[in-house]
């Protein structure tokens, strides 16, 4: 029958969590902030290139002279975070630490919220009400 | 030349464009997400959830990756696509702000008066239109693992485009210091570069995935019980 083909029953999805795939995942994020950051490009990336386009900059990025859109940016509001800039303190060399740090954190607030939300659901699983559940594309995709 | 200055600003600051129309799109990103979380938790369940918290946490960590286009410019991930095309749209597009909402606050990388703008562009705009061009294109995700590969690369450099149409017309609508034909072609042109290292990434890590778990492909796994079905029966 349909309903074990569904990948959706509960008692089904608990007991089978791919906690393997999970902690991979994780790992390679983890990896990718905490130790390919320090390969990335120094250069502004294409949307501080077109705003900074026509201004004379500083030595630290800032329009000096000239007119250009970022003339009228402002200091940003959290530049005095311990973590602004993808750094640590302000420290050289810290970028790693930062990335980690920032890729915990999303995974902390990102998969807490969602853990919420799921918990909302309604008991049975599918909401009959949605009209897009599992259900109805199958069925509709045998034919 | 240290790391973390390329690092600065991948998105818009304070002060890029004028204060009503930061809080003009400070409502469209609230509305949008509203209704994605709404929207979301139907696509939430026991393994989707830790996954889609995993892919927010991975698209911060590639965020910081950024690579080169030309000299002196560089480029990064914004991720919308390949959330969309892993967790769902709605989910998606709540990962990228999440993402956003961090760097703004943590990270000082985003002002927090252009979060509005910034959702908008990379969170509602890339995440949705990228999706709609994977969901065009599913017949062929769905055919093979090459086929799958193809359409997120094919999303992903629209979802890139997409956004920075987005800063154009915040620009237009709200932007001052350069002229509009001048950062038209200047967005698209970069963007249009940025997007295939977006499409890479994008192609490379949903490719990676449906490998291991295919069913944590959300794109395709609306398909999968129909071909599960038609196993058993057959």
């Amino acid at each position: 029958m349909t309903s074990p083909g569904s990948g959706r029953a509960p008692r089904r999805s608990v007991s089978r969590l791919p906690v393997a795939f999970y902690a991979g995942f994780l790992v390679v994020a983890l990896l990718l902030a905490g130790v390919m950051s320090y390969a990335a490009s120094g250069s502004p990336d294409g949307l501080d290139a077109v705003t900074q386009t026509g201004c004379e900059l500083d030595e630290a990025g800032e329009p000096v002279g000239g007119r250009c859109i970022a003339q009228n940016a402002g200091e940003h509001a959290t530049a005095g975070s311990p973590l602004a800039d993808y750094a640590v303190g302000g420290s050289e060399g810290t970028t790693g630490i930062a990335g980690v740090i920032g890729v915990l954190a999303t995974l902390v607030v990102a998969g807490g919220l969602f853990w919420v939300l799921r918990g909302r659901r309604s008991g049975t699983g599918l909401d009959p009400g949605d009209g897009r559940g599992l259900r109805d594309e199958p069925s509709s995709r045998v034919e | 030349m240290e790391p973390h200055t390329g690092l600065v600003a991948m998105h818009m600051s304070d002060g890029i464009v004028d204060a009503p129309t930061s809080v003009i799109f400070g409502f469209v990103a609230v509305l949008g997400l509203a209704v994605c979380v709404a929207r979301a938790r139907r696509d939430l369940d026991d393994r989707t959830a830790p996954m889609a918290g995993l892919v927010a946490a991975f698209v911060f960590a590639v965020q910081m990756l950024n690579f080169p286009i030309l000299p002196g410019v560089s480029g990064h991930l914004l991720g919308g696509a390949l959330c969309a095309i892993l967790v769902g749209p709605y989910v998606g597009a709540i990962c990228v702000s999440i993402v956003l909402l961090l760097q703004a606050l943590l990270f000082a990388d985003g002002g927090l008066s252009a979060l509005g703008t910034n959702i908008t562009n990379m969170a509602l705009l890339g995440t949705f239109v990228g999706y709609g061009v994977a969901v065009a294109m599913r017949r062929i995700a769905t055919r093979s693992r090459g086929g799958l590969v193809l359409t997120a690369f094919v999303a992903a450099w629209v979802n890139t485009v997409v956004a920075s149409l987005g800063f154009v017309l915040e620009y237009a609508i709200g932007g001052e210091g350069l002229a509009l034909g001048t950062v038209i072609g200047l967005m698209a042109g970069f963007h249009a570069l940025i997007g295939i290292g977006e499409g890479i990434i994008t192609a490379l890590t949903v490719g990676a995935v449906a490998s291991v778990r295919p069913d944590l492909v959300y794109l395709t796994r609306s398909a999968a019980p129909s071909l599960t079905i038609k196993g058993v029966s057959a």
